[in-house]
This record gives C-alpha cells, sequence and structure tokens, in this order.
C-alpha cells in the first residue's frame, strides 16, 4: 500500500470540496473494494476521502407507498436486517444478506458497490431491476442509464452517489450461483414484476459487460410467469463471461437454473 | 491418573489458549529493533536476468540493505537439494537444480526470488521493491508435464539433458506383461491429479537474528523440523550446526508444506549478519500462492488387469509428476516415496510401476497431508471402480474378493511394502453396515425424486506411516523433573496443530502418574530439546510415543531407587502405580513428584547417587506401520448447475490403539475435509499463453468451507501393530488419504448412472453440469 491522506467529512458538499482539492483523491465508503486493491498496490490515490460519517448518508427511508430510498453509506448488514427493506421487498434483504461474508457485510454499502459496480456484484442486479432513482449531490440518474458497463457507471468525475431509490414490486425473487472460491456472483438473476405489469429481470456476474436485463425473459414471463418461460427464453451466450470458474455456455445454464430460483422465491 | 491416561476422549489443553489469542507464533514475538525483509520475485515463467539495478532503491530512505545474487555470490552458499537420492532411468543422480537463496542468471518460475530489501518497516521495504530494476530477457517456458517430456521439449534448464529429473521404475514389468496377456477384463483409464496449494492459516513467517558477540544464528520460522532445518542451513551456509539456533513456536498449519528448508530463511539470517539488525519476513497470501511449496500435480495412466471372477491379476501405472522448477528437499519424496499404497489393501498379482518427475517452469511441489498417498490410493480406487462398474460387480464385493486377510499376515505386496497387521474384510464389513449400503438404492430415488442425482463412493485406502521405507525415522524424548517435582516432556517432534502438548500428557498420566499440571511440554527450541526428527508422515506417537515410553522406563526405575533410599526399603519391594512408589510392608509410599523433589537435595542422597530426576531415549523405531480404512462417502449433484453436495461420509479406520480417540477423530475429519476439498473445487491453474498462475488469491482458488462438509462419521476398528511400543500406526494423514478416491468415485457413480463421461479431479459445478450435458447431448441425438 502506497502512502495516502485520510480525510473525514462530516458533509457531502465537504467530500465534494476535497474531491475537487485533492489531485487524486477516492470517496471510500466501506473500502471492500479499495481497500483491498490499494493493498495490492492496484491503486494509489492520493488520499482517500471516507464519507461513512456523513449522517445525511446513513439511513433507509420509506419516502412514499412505493418508494423506498437507502442512503449510499447503509451497510449491506443494515440492509439485510432492516424491516424496513422487507417489508418492501424481501428479495432485496435477501440480496444483501447474500453478498460476501459477515465482516464485508458489515463493512460494505450499497453506495459503494454500485458506484463501483463489479461485473459480479449482487447489487447491481437489484438497481437494474428494482431501482428507480440513483441519487448524487447533483442530480437524479435514472436507474436504467445508471450501469454504462465493466466497472463504468453515468457518475461524473466529482460525483458522488448519495442514495438508492427503489420501486416497491408486487412480487420479487433473487437467485444466486456463488463462485466458489470468492462468493461473488457468477450467475445473479434478479425477477420483478409491478404493478402496472412491467417485468423486469436483471442479471449479474454473467455478462461480460457487467449487468444486464435479460428482456428476452422479460417478455416471455409477461405472457407467462413460469417455468416453461424461463426454458424458452433465448440467452445470446455471446455476450456472457468466459473465465476459468465457467465458460459461456455454462454462465447461460447458470442464468436459467438461477432465474428459476428467483422465479419460485417471488412466488 | 487414569481417565486422562492413553484411549482417553480427553479434551484439548491447547484449545482454550489459541482461541482466546494467547498463541506464540512466529510473529508474535519481534524484537525491537527488527527490520523487514521483502522479495522481489519474478513476475515472469522463464527469463534470462540481464542485470539488476538497485541504485535507487538502496538511495530510499529507511532501506538498509538490497541484496542480489551478486551481492551473495562470495558466501559460496550451497543450494538446497533433495534430501532423498532418486536417481535417472540410466542410473545417474537426478538432475539437481540451481535452487539457491536468490536466482542468479535466470528466473524459472513466477515468483522466483531475484532480490531482497532490507528495511525499516513492511511498507518502506515493499515500496522500494519496487525500485528494484531488473532486466528480464523473456525465454519461453514449459509449465505443462506432458509437454516438457515431448522430444522437443525446451528444457528449464538448458544445462540439463532434458527435463526428466528422475525416473524410478518398481514391481516387475515381464510377469506383470504375462498377467495381462492372460486377463479376461483389462480396464484402463487416465488420472488427472490437480496441483493445489496447502493454504496454512499462518502463512510462512521467519526472523532471523546474527548474534556478534557469539557468531551464532538464530532463526523463528514456524517450521515442522527444527533440528533438521537448522541442521540444512549450517550445511549450506558452511558453518557448524551448533551455530545455528531455530525456534519454531506455534504454527498455524503445516501439512508437509513447512518441511522443506526454504530459500527466506537462509536470507533473513544472511541479511541480520549484514544488517547488525533482526530481520523479519512474512508472506502475504499472494506471496504464499507464489512461493510455498504446491502439491500433487501428477498424470498417471493406470491399467487393471482381472480375470473373470475380478480377481486382481495385476497393475500397472505409469506417472509422470510435475515437480515445478526447483527441486526441493522433499519434493522427490513425494512421488517417489509412496508408490506402495498402489497395492492398496488388496492381493495384486504383479506390479508394473513407475514414476517420471519432471521439471516445469512452475512453483516447485513438495508434500502435502498424505504426499503421494492419497496420489496412490486415488489411482488404484478409481481404477477398482470403473472395474466393477465395467464388470458389473457391487463395487464393495470386487474389493471383497481381493483383499489380503488377516491371517495372511505379514503380507508381502510385491510392490515395496510388507504389511504387518490389520483386518481388513472387518473393517469392510463394519463400513457397509454403518454406512447402510444396502439402502442406497431408497436414498437415491428419494435424491430423484428432489430433482437430485444421487452417488455412492468407497476407497479402501491403506498407507505407509513413521516411513520411509522399510525403516521408521527415530524420535527423541527427554523427560526432566526440576526442583518442583515437575516434569518438563522435551519432545524432538514438533506440533503444529496435532495436539502434542495433550497426547504426551496423556503419555505422563499413564507411564508417571503425573497430573496434566505437573507436566510441561517443550519442543521446537534446538536449544532446549537436545535432538530431534519433527513431525511428518504421520508418525509422532508410534516414534515420539515409543521414545516417550522409554525415557519413562528409566525414570520409574531411576525413581524406585530414590524411593528406596529415602524410604529406608529394599527397592525390588517397591510397587509404582498410579505415579505412587508404594513399600506394602513399612506401609511407606512417596508420589514421582515427592521422589523428584528430594533427588535435588544433595545432603539426603547417597554418595554414588547423581542428584536430580531425568532420563532420556531416542526410539530408533521400528518397522513402518500400515494404517488403513475403509471411507463410504454419498454425495447430490445438483443437474441444473453441476453442484456436488457431500450428503454423507462414514470411515472405519484403523490407526492401531488409539491414544485419543477425539484427537483421531479430529485428524480423520480436517483430513477429510482436505480431500474433498481437492476432490470437489481445489485446483491451481496456470495460463498457458503466459505461465501466470491464474489462481494466484483466495478471491479464485477455491476452498472448502464449513458449509461445504456434512457429518463425517469416524469409526474405530484398531489392530494393534507389534512393530513399535505403542502399538499405534499413524493417524495424521489417513483422513486426506481416502477421501480424494472415496467423493471422486462418488462423483463418477453418480455420472455413470447418467452415462455421462468422467472429468478430471476437481469435480468443479462447470465440469459436473458439462460431463452431464454431453450425456444429456447423447442421449437427444440417439
Amino acid at each position: 500500500m502506497y502512502t495516502f491522506d485520510y480525510k473525514r467529512p462530516n458533509d457531502t458538499a465537504k467530500a465534494a470540496e476535497l474531491l475537487k482539492i485533492e489531485d487524486d483523491g477516492a470517496i471510500m465508503s466501506g473500502g471492500m473494494t479499495l481497500l483491498p486493491t490499494m493493498k495490492q498496490k492496484l491503486a494509489a490515490p492520493s488520499a482517500l476521502i471516507d464519507i461513512t460519517a456523513i449522517a445525511d448518508l446513513q439511513g433507509i427511508d420509506r419516502v412514499s407507498d412505493d418508494t423506498l430510498r437507502i442512503k449510499a453509506c447503509t451497510t449491506h448488514a443494515n440492509v439485510a436486517a432492516s424491516d424496513e427493506v422487507r417489508l418492501f421487498c424481501v428479495a432485496l434483504a435477501k440480496l444483501a444478506n447474500g453478498i460476501g461474508d459477515p465482516a464485508v457485510r458489515h463493512r460494505g454499502t450499497i453506495g459503494g458497490s454500485v458506484a463501483n459496480n463489479d461485473p459480479a456484484a449482487d447489487y447491481p442486479a437489484a438497481v437494474m431491476a428494482l431501482g428507480r432513482t440513483v441519487i448524487t449531490q447533483n442530480r437524479q440518474i435514472a436507474a436504467s442509464d445508471f450501469f454504462v458497463g465493466m466497472f463504468e457507471t453515468a457518475l461524473d468525475e466529482g460525483e458522488i452517489l448519495t442514495a438508492i431509490d427503489f420501486a416497491r414490486p408486487t412480487r420479487a425473487g433473487y437467485g444466486k450461483f456463488p463462485n466458489p472460491a470468492s462468493r461473488y456472483a457468477m450467475a445473479g438473476v434478479m425477477i420483478a414484476q409491478f404493478a402496472d405489469n412491467d417485468i423486469r429481470v436483471a442479471v449479474t456476474g454473467a455478462g461480460n459487460d457487467g449487468v444486464f436485463r435479460w428482456t428476452a425473459l422479460e417478455e416471455a414471463l409477461a405472457n407467462e410467469w413460469g417455468i416453461a418461460s424461463i426454458d424458452a427464453a433465448a440467452i445470446d451466450e455471446a455476450t456472457l463471461l468466459s473465465d476459468m470458474h465457467g465458460a459461456a455456455d455454462y454462465r447461460g445454464a447458470l442464468i436459467r437454473a438461477m432465474a428459476k430460483e428467483a422465479l419460485q422465491a417471488a412466488g | 491418573m487414569r481417565e486422562l491416561g492413553v484411549g482417553k476422549p480427553v479434551r484439548r489443553v491447547e484449545d482454550d489458549q489459541l482461541i482466546r489469542g494467547f498463541g506464540n507464533y512466529t510473529d508474535d514475538d519481534v524484537p525491537n529493533a527488527a527490520a523487514f525483509m521483502h522479495v522481489v520475485r519474478s513476475p515472469h515463467a522463464a527469463a534470462k536476468i540481464a542485470g539488476v539495478n538497485s541504485t535507487e532503491a538502496r538511495a530510499k530512505s529507511g532501506v538498509l540493505a538490497v541484496l542480489t545474487a551478486d551481492d551473495l555470490e562470495h558466501m559460496n552458499i550451497q543450494p538446497i537439494g533433495s534430501k532423498v537420492p532418486y536417481a535417472r532411468a540410466g542410473g545417474e543422480p537426478y538432475l539437481a537444480t540451481p535452487y539457491l537463496p536468490l536466482a542468479r542468471g535466470q528466473v524459472a518460475y513466477p515468483g522466483d526470488a531475484v532480490a531482497i530489501v532490507i528495511a525499516e518497516s513492511p511498507g518502506i521495504a515493499a515500496d522500494a521493491a519496487e525500485l528494484v530494476e531488473v532486466d528480464y530477457e523473456l525465454t519461453d517456458f514449459v509449465t505443462d508435464v506432458r509437454a516438457a517430456t515431448a522430444e522437443s521439449a525446451l528444457r528449464v534448464w538448458s544445462d540439463h539433458p532434458d527435463n526428466v529429473c528422475f525416473a524410478a521404475d518398481c514391481g516387475d514389468a515381464d510377469a506383470c506383461a504375462e498377467a495381462f496377456d492372460k486377463a479376461d477384463r483389462i480396464v484402463e483409464a487416465t488420472y488427472e491429479i490437480s496441483r493445489i496449494a496447502t493454504v496454512s492459516m499462518e502463512p510462512r513467517v521467519a526472523t532471523g537474528s546474527f548474534d556478534r558477540r557469539s557468531g551464532r544464528y538464530t532463526l523463528r520460522a514456524g517450521l515442522q523440523m527444527p533440528h533438521e532445518t537448522g541442521r540444512d542451513i549450517a550445511g549450506a551456509l558452511g558453518i557448524s550446526p551448533h551455530d545455528v539456533h531455530v525456534i519454531s513456536p506455534d504454527v498455524g498449519g503445516g501439512f508437509g508444506m513447512k518441511l522443506a528448508l526454504y530459500q527466506e530463511y537462509i536470507l533473513v539470517l544472511i541479511a541480520s549478519r549484514i544488517t547488525s539488525r533482526p530481520v523479519r519476513w512474512m508472506s502475504t497470501r499472494s506471496e504464499s500462492f507464489q512461493s510455498d511449496q504446491q502439491a500433487r500435480d501428477n498424470v498417471s495412466k493406470v491399467a487393471l488387469a482381472l480375470d473373470a471372477h475380478g480377481q486382481f491379476l495385476a497393475l500397472r501405472v505409469k506417472t509422470l509428476a510435475n515437480l515445478g522448477a526447483y527441486v526441493g528437499q522433499w519434493s522427490l519424496h513425494v512421488p517417489g516415496g509412496n508408490v506402495g499404497g498402489l497395492a492398496g489393501p488388496y492381493t495384486i498379482g504383479a506390479f508394473d510401476v513407475s514414476v517420471t518427475g519432471v521439471l516445469t517452469n512452475s512453483v516447485p511441489v513438495g508434500p502435502f497431508r498424505g504426499a503421494g498417498r492419497p496420489e496412490a490410493s486415488y489411482c488404484i480406487e478409481r481404477i477398482v471402480d470403473e472395474a466393477a462398474r465395467q464388470m458389473n460387480i457391487d463395487p464393495a464385493e470386487l474389493r471383497r474378493r481381493n483383499l489380503v486377510q488377516p491371517d495372511a499376515m505379514p503380507y508381502d505386496t510385491g510392490l515395496v511394502f510388507t504389511y504387518d497387521s490389520g483386518d481388513f474384510p472387518a473393517i469392510l464389513d463394519k463400513t457397509l453396515a454403518a454406512s447402510d449400503w444396502d439402502g442406497f438404492a431408497a436414498r437415491r430415488e428419494a435424491s430423484e425424486r428432489a430433482g437430485k442425482l444421487r452417488g455412492r463412493g468407497m476407497a479402501f485406502v491403506i498407507e505407509s506411516a513413521g516411513g520411509p521405507a522399510p525403516r521408521a525415522f527415530d524420535e527423541h524424548v527427554e523427560l526432566r523433573f526440576d526442583t518442583s517435582g515437575v516434569c518438563s516432556v522435551m519432545a524432538g517432534s514438533h506440533s503444529h496443530g496435532q495436539g502434542h502438548e495433550t497426547v504426551y500428557r496423556q503419555l505422563a498420566a499413564e507411564h508417571l502418574g503425573m497430573p496434566f499440571d505437573q507436566v510441561r511440554v517443550i519442543y521446537g527450541d534446538t536449544q532446549a530439546v537436545t535432538h530431534g526428527r519433527g513431525s511428518f508422515g504421520s508418525r509422532t506417537m508410534m516414534a515420539g510415543g515409543a521414545a516417550f515410553i522409554g525415557a519413562a522406563q528409566k525414570i520409574v526405575e531411576k525413581g524406585r531407587k530414590f524411593a528406596a533410599h529415602f524410604m529406608e526399603v529394599d527397592a525390588a519391594e517397591i510397587t509404582f502405580e498410579e505415579g505412587i512408589f508404594s513399600h506394602a510392608a513399612s506401609n511407606k509410599s512417596m508420589t514421582m513428584s515427592e521422589v523428584a523433589q528430594s533427588s535435588y537435595i544433595p545432603f539426603i542422597l547417597a554418595e554414588d547417587m547423581e542428584v536430580g530426576l531425568w532420563a532420556s531415549c531416542a526410539s530408533s523405531g521400528g518397522g513402518i506401520t500400515f494404517p488403513n480404512a475403509c471411507h463410504i462417502s454419498e454425495v447430490e449433484i445438483d443437474p441444473a448447475t453441476g453442484t456436488t453436495a457431500v450428503a454423507s461420509y462414514t470411515v472405519t479406520e484403523d490407526v492401531g490403539n488409539v491414544v485419543n480417540p477425539l484427537l483421531l477423530e479430529g485428524q480423520i475429519q480436517g483430513g477429510v475435509a482436505q480431500g474433498l476439498g481437492q476432490a470437489l473445487m481445489e485446483r491451481i491453474v496456470v495460463d498457458p499463453d503466459s505461465g501466470q498462475q491464474l489462481t494466484g488469491s483466495l478471491l479464485d482458488y477455491a476452498l472448502p468451507r464449513a458449509d461445504h462438509i456434512n457429518r463425517i462419521e469416524v469409526h474405530s476398528h484398531p489392530v494393534p501393530t507389534a512393530l513399535n511400543p505403542m502399538g499405534s500406526k499413524g493417524a495424521g494423514e489417513a483422513g486426506c488419504v481416502g477421501a480424494l478416491p472415496a467423493v471422486s468415485n462418488a462423483v463418477c457413480d453418480a455420472l455413470a448412472r447418467e452415462g455421462a463421461p468422467m472429468p478430471d479431479m476437481p469435480f468443479s459445478p462447470e465440469r459436473v453440469w458439462r460431463a452431464l450435458s454431453q450425456a444429456n447431448a447423447k442421449r437427444q441425438s440417439a
């Protein structure tokens, strides 16, 4: 690890200002990706700007009957244990409860995970399927526009993710096949149906360009909500990740298997 | 003391302290002035070193020294070599490698040590290491063991004629060929045994100190054989073994990986002398994937010849063993020294066995729990299951027809080993009953109703313990009472998790009648313990236990003489029981501790009596022993994802007399966990295009976790050996030896029932899914 300055501002404006002043500052929330990367000397920010002391970035609010706001620095453990989240969408709590291990869940945060957009992280599937809006200190970004590609998001330089608004599904389920080594998703599928009969299926861990919508399954489920639709829906294996843990065709099979789990969980 | 004696399920005395963080591991006790060593490692699989420029690194503030091979040249350090003398096919010695503390002129694997930086802190050392400019000229490399034996293969070391480091043949090739000619059935297969990493919880760590006043070195490091390592370091440096003091305190897991002398242990000592500072080194987890010896990595072609009744007529096994780039101290012993295990518990008419050890541009290999035994057992047990399938015979029945009978002992297998004892049919029956072998069909149907496939696998394994064959290594124990009457057990064995502090106390309770709190167990310090071999090869209860008994007998005899003098009675009339010397006629008695305390009061002793109570014994050991076991595993496979779950696991062990059944169960369960880990998920993966290890961290190298392991049911069926006074056979490696084939056979059984091809280990979800997909495709096209 290289030497760096450490700042811990207590409001978002101050954090943004520090980010502007620093040559090469990095926003840190839980640090579950950034710190290991720095330990490996693969990242060398001049300063870490720790945003976890900012009160406005903590907590979970039911802002309306069909909108839940989770602030950026809320840990996975807090999301998993939240009655508010469970009442709103139990699949979201379940997803949070399956991230990493207990140590990671008590340090890692939703904002950090979503802003990083790791192609094997769980939260991007939740944001793509259930997310309404990603909120920063400057603006609101439609969730559907947020993920741009592997480790890339719509966040501008200097922009700090402050909260995510989720839309309430009438039913939703998440199925995850964890990598046996890392327990990141090799395929994670979130299926959600909303009151207007909009159906979203988001897949993480398996795409070669990060999280994606499996639109063929969305259409099939709109016609018929059932396992048969999962068997019939086409997957373009050319868009799937191939690595030593699983070739694209295997990931295709995992997506189907996890979609079935998700559908079963959704009820 | 009987409730704490031999055979009792006494809880480990170590655990409370270790779990509460009161352990004393190498890096828990670092001298205040210690500097830190960082090893600059090759990022390339193979390259010439055209030059190393460390000017900038040396100039960095806080850097004490930067050393390269050139800086060490004048010291004339001897390279590390094999401790066992293997030969090439023509009889000339094995191909030695330039395994020096730092690579000279050439690097041969990614991770090869090129330079060291000594600095005031780990951070400064790591930063300065990046300033060391190594001018690498990349060369071609070979990492695959088959490619490395091709005629046109490039050589890992250009001064070698080829990459074949050694070749060993055993058995009788002609007799074997004859048996194959007349066989009714020949079953053949090729098995790849994956390369794995040990991943000890405590990584390798070392602190070196050079004392100018005495001119002596002290190495503090997690080692399995501290005395031997001290002697070897002295040999490498060309100094007296007396001048190397080795301390190996608590060690967080060895498993064979910490047996060998590694470069870093020599380097911290040299660095300490050069910088006049104690020097510490601790590998990171990433560094341990690069620099800890890895294990297994064999390709074996196996053929079994049978008659029409399923009698085993002959076995042919040709193994290519990947040794990595350098020959470590025990690297050749692993594939070469345990081929006897191929005979299994069976009568097999003839053998034709050859092992070819091959150098490649990969991390050097070494022993890992079983060290050749799981590999051998895997080959015979997989092929026996294959034969059972092809001949449509129940795999338990096929084994039964070929088991060595108890009345045939001692039994010369015809392949290295002569088994001294064992009751294989009884162990088979006991395991079949305990696992409800006959109830499998119903369980399979239940699994199928739940959408799962179920498979059942058996392995009946036998291994050598305490070796190498034919003679067991000695061990040394000194028993020393102090003036308070407390007994110190100074053991040459080394406990790195096995629980020796508990079992030596049990032996003291049994043989000296000493309560646990009146016994100290001391090991891992070459200055405190005069002589020792260390712990490896499942040997400590056999060899250390025998030495303990020998020393304890001397203590009792010495104590009896003291007691007779103190009680003023005839020594011949004194009995010793439960720690008390008694004289019935006079109704006098003294405890062992009282006798020991009195023995230190010179003016009450007779003139010809030596002050103090102590004795030592080096057991020269008897023959090696043969622990054996039947393992039965059932697995459930989710066909949608290929995931295998171990549904049940049953073992019946014969490890001879059991000192502590709780510790035995723990040893077996831990071994099974490591064996099923390799069978289902562990594999070091090297990128063929770059030679780089792709599994360089626990993000990519899959280890089993608690939720992968179901209940492991352990039964004991001791058949004591007469080869050592303990009657024990060794238990440390047994679980791992059996689990590798048992779990693999269970997965293959499930796959075979689906008509699926059998992939190689590990039977990872993707490989199992792919095999099932191929079977589906075949079914659909038919």
